[in-house]
């Protein structure tokens, strides 16, 4: 057994703390009714509550691969003790054919052979032009390679089966919860449970058909193909999520404090308070959005490149430079949130329940965090879930564009931003970005749709 | 002419659907004036919209038949429907303010229905849209045509939309509380318009309204709706000499007046059924007095009482004989004693700034020299008609809005420019109740916390289980359970909560409470509750109010002493058996004289004010009344009057009387 | 009237200044004008000499704020901010990396971004405009329903997939126009036609629910049951009742962008290949050119902020009431 020393990252801790925060809101939560009534509309709504299935589904991904460590190397019996320079995650570590069985350069999906011909020595014929075999993808077959199909499709219904018993037992489980006498599994199909117990094990029951077979075949083939330099496309897609997680999160968090304080200090005590608020946001929100994160992470740039001494090994950089990433992304986007919550807190201010506590001469601040932020709150969570899907697409971009997260961190950008010429290949090579386009199409999609569930039930005019 | 026969409508919530309205039948003839009247979410509103065919995305209509002049409307496509509706039938709704479209101008939103129905355009329509507005009674309506309905006042706008109503010729005019959101002076104003109208065309009307003056102003006949059912339908003259069922009576009975000064005002107990869980029975069987057993099984049947009076009860009684029963004390036991709240010359003007750099080029005069005392115990009604400057005479005494000048003394310490800290000592003195009960109360706090709250920030009662026992005992005063504590304001109706609101401020046990339009949002019967709770309560903690309202018979039933108040001052102002019985000011004559009386024999002389009004920020020269007043003279229009009293307790600010 | 668009235009400068003063924060006070030789000569390259050099070549070595060496105005003017930053205000925005004058370059390739954002702009406008008023015109209905489908997954979809899949199929597979490239004068055409194509797709999704939202919220009001009631038809209540309120909120969303066309897409314009701003900007970016991104950021603000005056008088325009006031 080798030894290891865990490595905590900065964003490993936002995450984290992330999680903590949310379970924290969640027990807040479940003692406010006004609160609890409003998630349990989320509840209610398939839709909400499917696209959620997926969310959580991603987001376990992501948490998994913020568990990093550094394996020891192997090392004389007393000599000091060495690790190695690669900071890996247990993602890494429950996939790790994955990611080591890499090949020489493109495969097709599911392909035994490389995309390209190459001079391979054939014993007793020389030297010929061929695509050679690959040295992982559909090796167990030996020479059987036009049995692909069949293996595939035996490996996968085998699998499928499995995946279809596990959400049997789920299924089982969840009615026995709706209902202790045996009618929950009716109850469930009818739609006649108030949370949406169908919807959700229907979007269950499909991640569960899609991912075990998936991942049965990805031992023996390259599922999604290979890339330019040979490395798995579904590893790189599975390490992407975590990015985009953090990205499409943190970003929010960072700006939260800022928006919310400097919003409602705005619109409750107006003024020359709310003169200076007003236009630092609107000098900030002058410079297009996109020039400022360019400016700011040019600069970000030359301050990483210049310091090398910071950083011990080269993912904390890239951590820390994704990071900054977040917080550029935060300073620049807090500004639309603080005019919204500035202009809820003009109209709060003037109702009649504020009137009665100043009646009372409470003080303002104390009016402030009882009165008016938790009438805010709504605002703030609608904010929280819309702007996910948005910064999980500016992402992309940004990465593609060069101004985005560091070049050695996979990301969806990074993945697209690598393979932006294959399409203009002959043959085309497509599976990268395939591959790419889809999981992130999923994540927004989902995302999208989650925050529309959660933006009815928390709205107050569509309620 | 109009014949509605068994209507019922609903709504879809989900699978479901709920009957709002629920098998009405009544007919209009031509030139008759019908009445709906009701409580709200009574479902005369919907009936309303069902007889247009406007009813919004989730109503549905589903069965009966409304027919116009034998047309049957509901089997109506929708094409011909569009060619009644604006033609033959009219409506005009409560809301003139929201009702207009912002961005088109008069002239173009009466043009539509020219263009539409009597196929006029160009300068024929112009002609006929200036003949409209002047039937309306609006001047320089040349002005007015290329006008955008913000330039025009409240009333200006119920005209506009009254002439719109007009301009298709209809035979039928559906008139949704026309002038609820009006002030009284411009209601009395729009009512004689409407009446004289439908006198002119011989228009049939069907009248929507909540209030038993505007019925007896307007109505010839009325029909009474509880819970989506008509209750009872009589002539005029039938509905208020002998109304029979329960529930009228109990309406008439929960009015205040100034002949229940002393007693307790009737109640109904208990709250409208929802849609969802309508009783078996009779629908107001809960909430009945005479209720008995059959109530709770059958629902009753139309039976005849009278000449085209018919009602569907089961009691038989005539009219039931109120119990009448007193207030402990009366006005007389309280003397005026020495007043612990006096204000001296308070002005509250707040600037207007414009141009290039914002520069403040005048003063809205909100409040401009009010002086006023209120003693221990007594209830000092401040009446006056919207944008009077009555609710900011209010909170500029809590200073809750920075007075611009004069004093507010408080037990002999003056309030205004007080430090915090020692304001807050002060505030515990005097406390408000607001006027709307849904805005009032934080939604995100329990009901014991907003009560709370008070005590805690005055550091009355620190100990947790001291508060808790005082949250308990205040909520008992105002007639609520206990665990009301544990709950949160929206599961309350409109008049708990305003309990609610109350208790609020009884937590730090002032002296004073200002109470800003209490009752305006509820209707009759839970205004009555809550005008018999401060009364109570007035009894009981000898607390003295500060009454703002435009309600004339709240003040007759509740107030000892009157101020009467026109764009920032006090016209006059006295005891309310003076300023009520003898009114001298001509505003305050004309606004008694506009109050519209729940009875038969109502009009006897009427004065009608024209016009509205004026902004506080450009008030009129000399007496800022004179422009609208019927009696004015040379010298109004250049002095503001001095005061002049009356009797030792009356006083009047008028030329007439100085 | 006057005096409220007069104030406005006078609350823009306070506004400039302050963006420009963060630019100058960003460029020169985050990182000294060593560091940023340091980064562009590379690690094999920097000695002191050669960091003198890069810095004088630039007018890089002026001290940032104040000259005390010099005297009269020019110790405040023989600095790095005057020199910079401030004289930005007269269009002076220095040199490129590769000695050309950044003004001339910034004017010769207003041209083409202009070519495509202007067209995309407007074909994109008609376009969602039409299509969320049909969408609120036929509001609870099944099409409405799918609409809304179709809206939210087209704004899954990132703006990348729609240029990459685009000239995938469209130039590549179909061969129907040139992949890339841009032409002066008739032959334009040829060019143009791919990337709006592109652009008014990639935009429908999140615009068009957007206005279906203030569509369907204008229908719920007072005055549309007003029209109703007249016996309007409804098509008449859409477009002469509704059309004309919901453009109010349109107006202030639109507006604001359309000086900002001048500056190009980034995204589009490096993809075909088109001489403008949005490719200039990129290709700064990436040889990490500060003087033309520092000079890119400051446009763009000042064209931001002549949409904030012009989304200003649009208003009173189109709103009556603040026509009037």
């Amino acid at each position: 057994m080798m030894g290891f020393q865990i490595i905590v990252l900065w964003s490993d801790v936002l995450i984290w703390l992330l999680v903590a925060a949310g379970m924290g809101v969640g027990v807040l939560i479940a003692k406010n009714p006004p609160l609890l009534s409003a998630w349990r509309r989320v509840g209610a709504s398939r839709v909400g509550m499917a696209s959620a299935v997926v969310l959580i589904a991603f987001a376990l991904i992501g948490l998994v691969d913020s568990l990093h460590y550094r394996s020891q190397l192997e090392s004389k019996p007393g000599q000091p003790v060495v690790y190695s320079v690669e900071v890996l995650s247990l993602l890494d570590a429950l996939v790790t054919p994955l990611r080591t069985r890499n090949e020489k350069t493109y495969s097709e999906p599911f392909a035994t052979r490389l995309y390209a011909k190459e001079t391979i020595d054939v014993p007793g014929k020389g030297t010929v032009r061929d695509y050679p075999r690959l040295k992982y993808g559909g090796i167990h077959l030996g020479e059987r390679e036009d049995e692909v199909a069949a293996d595939v499709a035996m490996t996968a219904f085998r699998a499928a089966v499995l995946a279809f018993l596990g959400w049997l037992a789920v299924a089982g489980v969840v009615a026995q919860i709706v209902a202790r006498d045996g009618s929950g599994w009716q109850k469930i199909w009818r739609g006649e449970t108030v949370f949406a117990w169908n919807a959700l094990l229907i979007m269950l029951g499909l991640i569960l058909l899609i991912a075990v077979p998936l991942f049965a075949l990805s031992t023996q083939y390259h599922v999604f193909g290979t890339d330019k330099v040979g490395q798995d496309v579904l590893y790189q897609i599975l390490k992407s999520v975590r990015t985009g997680l953090i990205i499409g999160l943190v970003t929010t968090l960072v700006m939260l404090p800022m928006a919310v304080l400097l919003g409602i200090v705005a619109g409750y005590f107006r003024g020359w308070v709310d003169d200076v608020i007003q236009y630092v946001y609107t000098v900030l929100s002058s410079i297009p959005g996109v020039l400022l994160i360019a400016a700011a992470v040019l600069m970000m740039q030359v301050v990483i490149d210049t310091h090398p001494q910071w950083f011990s090994t080269s993912a904390e950089r890239a951590d820390l430079r994704l990071l900054a990433l977040c917080f550029i992304l935060g300073i620049t986007s807090w500004t639309g949130l603080c005019r919204l919550l500035r202009g809820e807190t003009l109209k709060l201010r003037e109702l009649e329940y504020i009137q009665a506590a100043q009646a009372f001469g409470v003080s303002n601040w104390r009016i402030i965090v009882r009165h008016i932020l938790p009438n805010l709150m709504h605002i703030v969570i609608i904010a929280l879930v819309m702007d996910f899907s948005g910064l999980v697409l500016a992402e992309a971009v940004l990465s593609y564009v060069g101004i985005g997260v560091d070049p050695s961190m996979t990301s969806f950008g990074t993945m697209i931003n690598s393979a932006r010429m294959e399409l203009g290949r002959e043959p085309v090579v497509w599976w990268s970005l395939a591959a790419a386009f889809t999981a992130m199409f999923i994540l927004v999609l989902a995302a999208n749709l989650f925050a529309d569930a959660v933006r009815d039930a928390f709205d107050p005019r569509a309620a | 002419m109009l014949t509605v026969k068994n209507l019922r409508l609903g709504f879809t919530a989900g699978r479901q659907t709920l009957a709002a309205v629920d098998g009405i039948s009544f007919a209009i003839s031509k030139g008759e004036t019908f009445a709906l009247l009701g409580e709200s979410g009574c479902g005369k509103s919907v009936t309303a919209q069902g007889i247009m065919r406007l009813l919004p995305a989730a109503g549905r209509v589903l069965t009966g038949s409304v027919q116009l002049d034998g047309e049957e409307l509901l089997a109506l496509p929708e094409a011909d429907m569009r060619r009644i509706r604006g033609g033959r039938m009219a409506m005009i709704f409560q809301e003139p303010a929201t009702s207009l479209n912002p961005v088109l101008t008069v002239g173009r939103q009466i043009g539509e229905v020219l263009e539409r129905h009597r196929n006029l355009r160009g300068e024929a329509a112009t002609e006929r849209m200036l003949e409209l507005l002047r039937q309306v009674g609006i001047a320089d309506p040349e002005r007015r045509l290329g006008e955008y309905p913000f330039q025009l006042s409240g009333g200006m706008k119920q005209r506009v939309m009254i002439a719109m109503a007009l301009a298709g010729n209809p035979q039928l005019l559906i008139a949704d509380e026309p002038t609820t959101a009006l002030d009284v002076t411009i209601q009395a104003q729009i009512l004689d318009l409407l009446a004289r109208l439908q006198a002119e065309r011989g228009m049939g009307m069907l009248l929507i309204t909540h209030d038993l003056g505007v019925v007896a102003r307007m109505a010839h006949r009325i029909g009474v709706m509880y819970a989506g059912e008509l209750v009872e339908v009589a002539s005029r003259e039938e509905f208020f000499t002998r109304p029979r069922h329960p529930y009228t009576q109990a309406l008439f009975a929960a009015l205040p007046e100034v002949s229940r000064r002393g007693l307790k005002l009737t109640t109904i107990p208990g709250q409208v059924p929802s849609l969802s869980a309508m009783p078996a029975g009779c629908r107001f069987a809960d909430r009945c007095a005479h209720v008995m057993p059959q109530c709770r099984t059958v629902s009753p049947d139309w039976r005849e009482v009278g000449t085209g009076h018919v009602v569907r009860c089961h009691w038989t009684g005539e009219a039931a004989d109120v119990e009448t029963i007193g207030h402990a004390i009366t006005e007389l036991n309280i003397e005026p004693g020495r007043p612990f709240l006096e204000m001296n010359q308070l002005k509250v003007h707040f600037p207007i700034r414009r141009g290039l750099f914002q520069r403040t080029v005048g003063h809205v005069r909100a409040v401009d020299g009010v002086s006023m005392a209120i003693s221990a115990g007594r209830t000092l009604a401040l009446v006056g008609e919207s944008g009077c400057g009555k609710t900011t005479v209010g909170k500029a005494l809590l200073q809750l809005i920075k007075p611009t000048d004069g004093s507010v003394k408080l037990g002999g310490g003056e309030l205004v420019g007080m430090t915090p800290k020692r304001l807050r000592a002060a505030r515990r003195h005097m406390q408000m109740v607001f006027q709307d009960p849904f805005a009032s109360l934080n939604p995100r706090m329990r009901v014991g916390e907003i009560i709370a709250e008070g005590m805690t920030v005055l550091t009355l009662k620190v100990d947790a289980n001291a508060q808790r026992e005082a949250v308990a005992a205040l909520l008992k005063q105002v007639g609520l359970p206990d665990e009301a504590a544990g709950r949160y304001p929206h599961e309350f109706s409109g008049g708990q909560r305003q309990r609610i609101a109350i208790a609020r401020a009884l937590a730090v046990q002032p002296e004073l409470l200002i109470c800003d339009e209490p009752t305006s949002a509820l209707d009759v019967s839970v205004q009555a509750q809550i005008l018999n709770l401060l009364k109570s309560l007035q009894e009981e903690l000898g607390v003295a109010y500060l009454f703002i309202t435009h309600n004339f018979a709240v003040v007759e039933y509740l107030a000892h002493d009157v101020a009467v108040m026109y764009l920032g001052r006090i016209v006059e102002q006295g005891r309310a058996e003076e300023v009520l019985r003898s009114p001298k000011h001509p505003y305050t004559q004309a606004l008694l004289s506009a109050v519209p009386v729940p009875r038969l024999e109502a009009h006897t002389s009427v004065i009608r004010l024209p016009g509205e009004t004026p902004s506080p920020a450009n008030p009129p020269q000399g007496c800022h009344f004179h422009p609208r007043c019927p009696q004015a003279m040379a010298v109004c229009r250049q002095n503001y009057p001095e005061t002049s009293t009356v009797s030792p307790t009356h006083t009047v600010n008028c030329h007439l009387i100085g | 009237m006057l005096a409220y668009i007069v104030r406005r235009l006078l609350y823009a400068i306070p506004i400039l200044i302050g963006v420009n003063l963060i630019t100058f924060a960003l460029f020169f006070v985050v990182n000294t004008p060593d560091d940023m030789a340091r980064m562009q000569l590379g690690v094999k390259r920097v000695t002191p000499e050669a960091i003198e050099k890069w810095k004088v070549e630039r007018g890089y070595d002026k001290p940032l704020l104040i000259n005390a060496e010099a005297t009269g105005m020019a110790t405040v003017t023989d600095t790095v901010f005057f020199q910079k930053s401030a004289r930005m205000f007269v269009g002076d925005f220095g040199r490129a990396e590769d000695g050309r004058d950044i003004a001339r370059e910034i004017s010769a390739r207003m041209g083409p971004s202009l070519a495509i954002a202007l067209p995309t702009f407007i074909l994109g406008l008609f376009v969602t405009v039409t299509f969320a008023l049909t969408l609120a015109f036929f509001r609870a209905t099944a099409f409405d329903f799918w609409g809304v489908v179709l809206c939210v997954a087209m704004m899954s979809i990132s703006g990348l997939f729609y240029i990459i899949g685009g000239q995938y199929l469209i130039s590549k597979v179909w061969r129907l126009v040139p992949i890339s490239g841009f032409g002066d004068g008739l032959d334009a055409w040829r060019f143009l036609i791919l990337p709006v194509l592109i652009g008014v797709v990639s935009g429908i999704g999140s615009s068009a629910r957007w206005y279906r939202t203030i569509f369907l919220e204008e229908v719920g009001k007072d005055y549309v049951r007003t029209a109703r009631a007249k016996g309007l038809p409804e098509t008449v209540v859409f477009f002469r009742h509704v059309l004309r309120n919901a453009l109010i909120p349109i107006l202030t969303g639109i507006v604001v962008v359309i000086p900002l066309l001048f500056m190009g897409s980034l995204l589009t314009e490096s993809f075909f290949g088109i001489p403008g701003l949005g490719s200039y900007t990129i290709d700064a970016i990436n040889a990490q050119d500060f003087a033309v991104v520092r000079s890119m950021v400051f446009i763009g603000s000042v064209l931001y902020i002549v949409g904030l005056i012009l989304t200003d008088i649009s208003y009173t325009l189109v709103d009556p009431r603040i026509r009037f006031e």
